[in-house]
Parts: structure tokens; C-alpha cells; sequence
């Protein structure tokens, strides 16, 4: 039986500065995430100590050097958040790690606080920036020069299914499933061919099957092994093929679709053999061809479309579902999967207010025409761009979901209250509730552990090794008869 | 034909989002059927009405044109050459 798929997502900004093309990267993400003044985030450590981003899940650890920043700069770059996120400086971008969460509904409301929570810092920033400059955020992933950064998808898997089984099945899946994730791109980079649009913003970038690099010749399938939490129960797969999605819809269907494929192949229920005879090279061709027609190679000799494909899965995911207990997001994750293979396949056209790619596409084809632009003019570059402002008056997916152009799967309510407030059915719950009832005891915080010691105290650590313990269920009690941090190390260990 | 109301978990009906309502009376659009929340959830429409919605959420989309000019970056040749990141992950 499949482990509960939690899951989880790391999006990287864009950032830019607007009359300062000498500015500094670091020094600016560093401003924007210290600019968010949320008490009493701004003094904890992030604990690096469980961190080993050089494990291979293939089984064995890659050189390198682990890195671990001075005390004074940790706190700089890393913010600990009450609703249980981690928003810090990761290279020359911001991210924003959103806590951990049990279905893809609650990924859509903590992904989206997060874009409120950026946006929040962004404009703390207008003080501290001279004059006439202004910083602006991107939710995208390249800058169509050759530069790509992520958004990380994160599920917990079960450790005793095989590296090999997950790589092999999931492959062709990751290929394919962009005919709905794409975020949508205009031209094409990274000495891809060239291209007026296409499907995803980061299928130029994969140059190999199966890697643990996340920045160099990026593979389709990473193999960080970092559980953060047990490691001889779980696995955390660490997808880095996505784009950043601004659709709520497509944020939804792609989390959740993914989640029951995984839990599929746990089970044993998706062994049809779709593998491509050449995985990267497919993945940018299904990226490019927007009309949805091309055929895929498989080693079996079979030729499918990257939707056919999909319809494979789905077939499967049909027959897995029909006799098993199932999480109950998912009889609707497998309607809409089907409802949107359907018009994919009749006319994208049709889900122009539901998936990221033709959102844009249609936008920017509706405003060449009325312009008499062309896909080479700077306007429609900056559409594609703009699309991904999280300015909330300026960014033009934001502007068409203000006009209801786009729909909608969780409320505005929702996603403001998780701004401040962590997921109720993980260890998210605990940590946030940790931040917010005993902040100035809290020395250092990771995914699967927080510490505390105030004073001069010898550091106290509680390991969550149980990424679904922690609960509002499991801890409410125990956080509700403890007044401080003191207190609630003794009654747990008591 | 199915007609069932899809609800995508934790009771959030696709069908009764009061936020989108009331930025659209805010801005006293007036909506036809079939755009972003009318018939959203998962019905399957009618062949002919299914034919028709992506011309017909094109052409919703016109109104929105003029907004989209007014906002959109005024120097986008130099905003776009300029914008240059750090690959990142």
C-alpha cells in the first residue's frame, strides 16, 4: 500500500531592479527576505547540520564541499516562517519553501501565500531602495538567455520502492505531463532550436536522464537523496522538471496527478513500459511543438504522442483506482486529468482559463493581433514576462484572474490565513505553532527538527523524524499545557 | 450526460467562489456564461457549447486588451534586454 503522499514546493524568483543594472543579486535577495518582519522569524538559526544535499539516491555521496554559512549570515538568508515555511536566500534568487502539505489543494493555498508573502517583502523594500529604483519579482524560471532557476517539487515516497523502478516509470511521464504543467514560454534558448512558443519554460535546460546536479547539464529525473525525516522509511523525491505555475488549476492538477502516479508506482500499478528511446531529446520536442502532434519513440518500437502517453497513465491510474481505498482528492484529480487529456486533444484552445500555457498563449496571440506584433517583438517578450509579475497590479495573470478570466480553486480567504498560519495535518503544524507561541525560545529550525535555547540553556532538540506527526491532532494538547519552550521539552520527554 | 457538481475536497465548490464575484462586480464586468467560474468543476458542456468556448473565452478576453496595454511595461524592449538572472536551483 502506497505511503500518504505528502508533498511540498521550492520556488526560486526571478529578481530584477529596475534603473540599476549593476545591482547585486545576493545583496538584493538578502534586503527583500529581511525586508518580511514577521516576529520572531528574523533571529533563528536554519539548522544545517541534518542537510546533505550531496547524497545520491543511487547510493553513494558525490564529492563536493556541503555548505554551511556563519552564524551571522545564516540568519541573514534564512527566514523560519510561523505558517511553517522557510523563505531564504538560495544562491542569487529568493525561495520560498512552503511547509509541508497532505493533498494538492493545500499545495495551491501554500504556494500562493507564498507569492503574497514575497510580494509582502517586495514592497517593505520600496523604503530602503534609493530613489527612482524599484525591485520586481518574477514567478518564471529563465530569463530566455540561457539562465533557469526552479521550482522544486517535493514528495514523500516510500523508501523500499526501488530508485530504478521510480526512474523507469516515471521517465516517460515527466516527458509527457508538460502537455498541461507548462507554465508556456515565447522563443527558445539554451542552443534549442528555435521556436515562436512553447509549452515550458524549462524543457530547454535538461541535458541527461538522471543526475544529482540541480544547475549544471540539469537531468530530468534529480536524485538528491535528502529525506528530511526517516531515512530508512521515507524518500523525498526531489522533481526539478516542473515550471513555476501561476494557474491555480494547473498548480492542482500537476500536484495531484504526480502524487497519485507516484503512489502508483509504490504500488506496483504502473508497469506498462512507455520508456522513450531518448528521454531529452523528447522532452524538448513535446516542449516545442504546441500543436500536440508529434510522436515519441519508444524501446519498445511503439510511437506515441506525448498525450497518448498521458492516456496511458491515465488508463492506469483508472484501474488503480477503482479498487483501492484512495485519498479523497482523488476521484476529482482523476476527472479533471481525463476532462483535460480530452480537450487537449480535441482543442487546447478550450482551456484557455485553466492551464498556465494557453492562458498565455491565447493573451499574447489576442494582443499581437490587435497590435500587429509578431512572436520576435520586444512587447511580446515582455507579455511573456509580465505574465509572471507578482505584482498584483501589474502582473497580467493576476489581471486576468481579477477579471475572471482564469478559474479559481481556493479562496482569497485561504491564502491570506496561510501567510500566517501552518497546514493542521503535518509537522508543519508543530513547527509553525512552535514559532508562534515560544519564538524567542527558538534557537534553530530544519524540515524534520527545531531546537530551543534560550539563554544560556544547553540547546534542547526535538527531531520529527514523522513528517505527518506533529499534527494539530497529535499535538495540540501537549503545545496548549506547555507555556514555554522549558515546559514543553519536559512533557515530552516525560 | 453526467451533470455531477464536481467539489474539490475540503467542501471549496468551484461554483461558489465569493472572492472572484465580487472583483468582478467591482469592476462592473458583465459576464456571459462559460467563462472563469460559471460552469467550472468538471460538467462536460455540450459538444457545440464545448466548440464554441475557446473562440468565445478569446473573444471575453478583448475587453481585457485595453487594460493589459495600459499596464504593461512601457519600455519593454530595454526591460526585456536588461533582464538577465543568475541560474539558480
Amino acid at each position: 500500500m502506497a505511503i500518504p503522499k505528502m508533498m511540498g514546493t521550492e520556488v526560486e524568483f526571478g529578481i530584477t531592479v529596475r534603473n540599476d543594472r549593476e545591482f547585486d543579486p545576493i545583496a538584493i535577495c538578502v534586503m527583500l527576505v529581511n525586508a518580511y518582519r514577521e516576529e520572531p522569524g528574523a533571529r533563528i538559526l536554519w539548522d544545517y547540520d541534518q542537510e546533505n544535499p550531496l547524497a545520491d539516491a543511487r547510493g553513494f555521496q558525490a564529492d563536493g564541499e556541503k555548505y554551511t554559512p556563519n552564524q551571522q549570515e545564516n540568519i541573514a538568508r534564512n527566514k523560519t516562517l510561523t505558517n511553517g515555511a522557510r523563505y531564504y536566500v538560495d544562491h542569487a534568487h529568493p525561495e520560498y519553501s512552503c511547509p509541508e502539505v497532505t493533498n494538492p489543494r493545500d499545495l495551491v493555498v501554500h504556494e500562493r501565500a507564498g507569492e503574497r508573502i514575497v510580494e509582502l517583502s517586495r514592497r517593505a523594500t520600496r523604503a530602503l531602495l534609493p530613489e527612482g529604483m524599484e525591485l520586481l519579482l518574477h514567478k518564471n524560471n529563465s530569463d530566455r538567455k540561457g539562465n533557469s532557476y526552479g521550482c522544486h517539487e517535493n514528495y514523500l515516497m516510500d523508501r523500499r520502492t526501488s530508485f530504478k523502478q521510480i526512474v523507469e516509470q516515471l521517465m516517460p511521464f515527466f516527458v509527457s505531463r508538460q502537455i498541461y504543467s507548462g507554465a508556456g514560454k515565447v522563443g527558445s534558448e539554451n542552443r534549442a532550436n528555435p521556436c515562436d512558443y512553447q509549452l515550458a519554460q524549462r524543457s530547454d535546460f535538461f541535458e541527461t536522464e538522471v543526475a544529482l546536479d540541480t544547475m549544471v547539464k540539469r537531468p530530468i529525473i534529480n536524485t538528491r537523496d535528502e529525506p528530511h525525516a526517516d531515512r530508512e522509511k521515507y524518500r523525498r523525491l526531489h522533481v526539478i522538471v516542473g515550471d513555476s505555475n501561476m494557474s491555480e488549476y494547473t498548480i492542482w492538477l500537476r500536484q495531484g496527478v504526480t502524487a497519485l502516479v507516484l503512489a502508483m508506482i509504490e504500488d506496483g500499478a504502473a508497469s506498462r513500459d512507455l520508456s522513450l528511446r531518448d528521454p531529452v531529446r523528447a522532452i524538448r520536442e513535446v516542449s516545442h511543438d504546441t500543436a500536440l502532434g508529434l510522436e515519441l519513440e519508444l524501446i519498445s518500437g511503439r510511437k506515441l504522442s506525448a498525450l497518448q502517453v498521458q492516456r496511458e497513465y491515465l488508463e492506469m491510474a483508472l484501474r488503480y483506482a477503482a479498487d483501492r481505498l484512495l485519498p479523497d482528492w482523488t476521484p476529482a484529480i482523476l476527472e479533471h486529468w481525463g476532462q483535460v487529456l480530452d480537450a487537449l486533444a480535441r482543442d487546447p484552445y478550450e482551456l484557455a482559463d485553466r492551464l498556465d500555457w494557453v492562458i498565455k498563449k491565447v493573451m499574447i496571440e489576442r494582443f499581437m493581433e490587435r497590435k500587429g506584433l509578431n512572436w520576435q517583438s520586444p512587447q511580446v517578450a515582455m507579455l511573456d514576462l509580465q505574465y509572471h509579475d507578482l505584482r498584483p497590479d501589474k502582473g497580467l495573470y493576476f489581471l486576468l484572474e481579477q477579471q475572471g478570466q482564469v478559474r479559481r480553486v481556493v479562496r482569497d480567504e485561504e491564502i491570506t490565513r496561510a501567510i500566517m498560519e501552518p497546514p493542521t495535518d503535518t509537522r508543519a503544524y508543530f513547527r509553525g505553532q512552535c514559532l508562534q507561541r515560544y519564538g524567542d525560545e527558538v534557537f534553530g529550525v530544519n524540515w524534520d527538527s527545531i531546537s530551543f535555547g534560550a539563554g544560556g540553556d544547553a540547546v534542547k532538540r526535538i527531531l520529527m523524524a514523522e513528517p505527518l506527526k506533529g499534527s494539530k491532532a497529535h499535538v495540540q494538547e501537549l503545545l496548549e499545557r506547555s507555556k514555554n519552550a522549558s515546559e514543553l521539552v519536559r512533557n515530552m520527554s516525560s | 450526460m453526467k451533470q455531477t457538481k464536481t467539489t474539490i475536497q475540503n467542501g471549496a465548490d468551484l461554483e461558489s467562489f465569493g472572492v472572484l464575484r465580487a472583483a468582478e462586480q467591482e469592476r462592473g464586468q458583465k459576464r456571459k456564461s462559460g467563462g472563469g467560474d460559471g460552469d467550472a468543476g468538471g460538467k462536460p458542456a455540450g459538444g457545440a457549447k464545448l466548440a464554441s468556448k475557446g473562440q468565445k473565452l478569446k473573444e471575453d478576453m478583448d475587453s481585457l486588451l485595453d487594460e493589459i496595454d495600459e499596464v504593461l511595461e512601457e519600455n519593454a524592449e530595454e526591460f526585456v534586454k536588461n533582464y538577465v538572472q543568475r541560474g539558480g536551483e
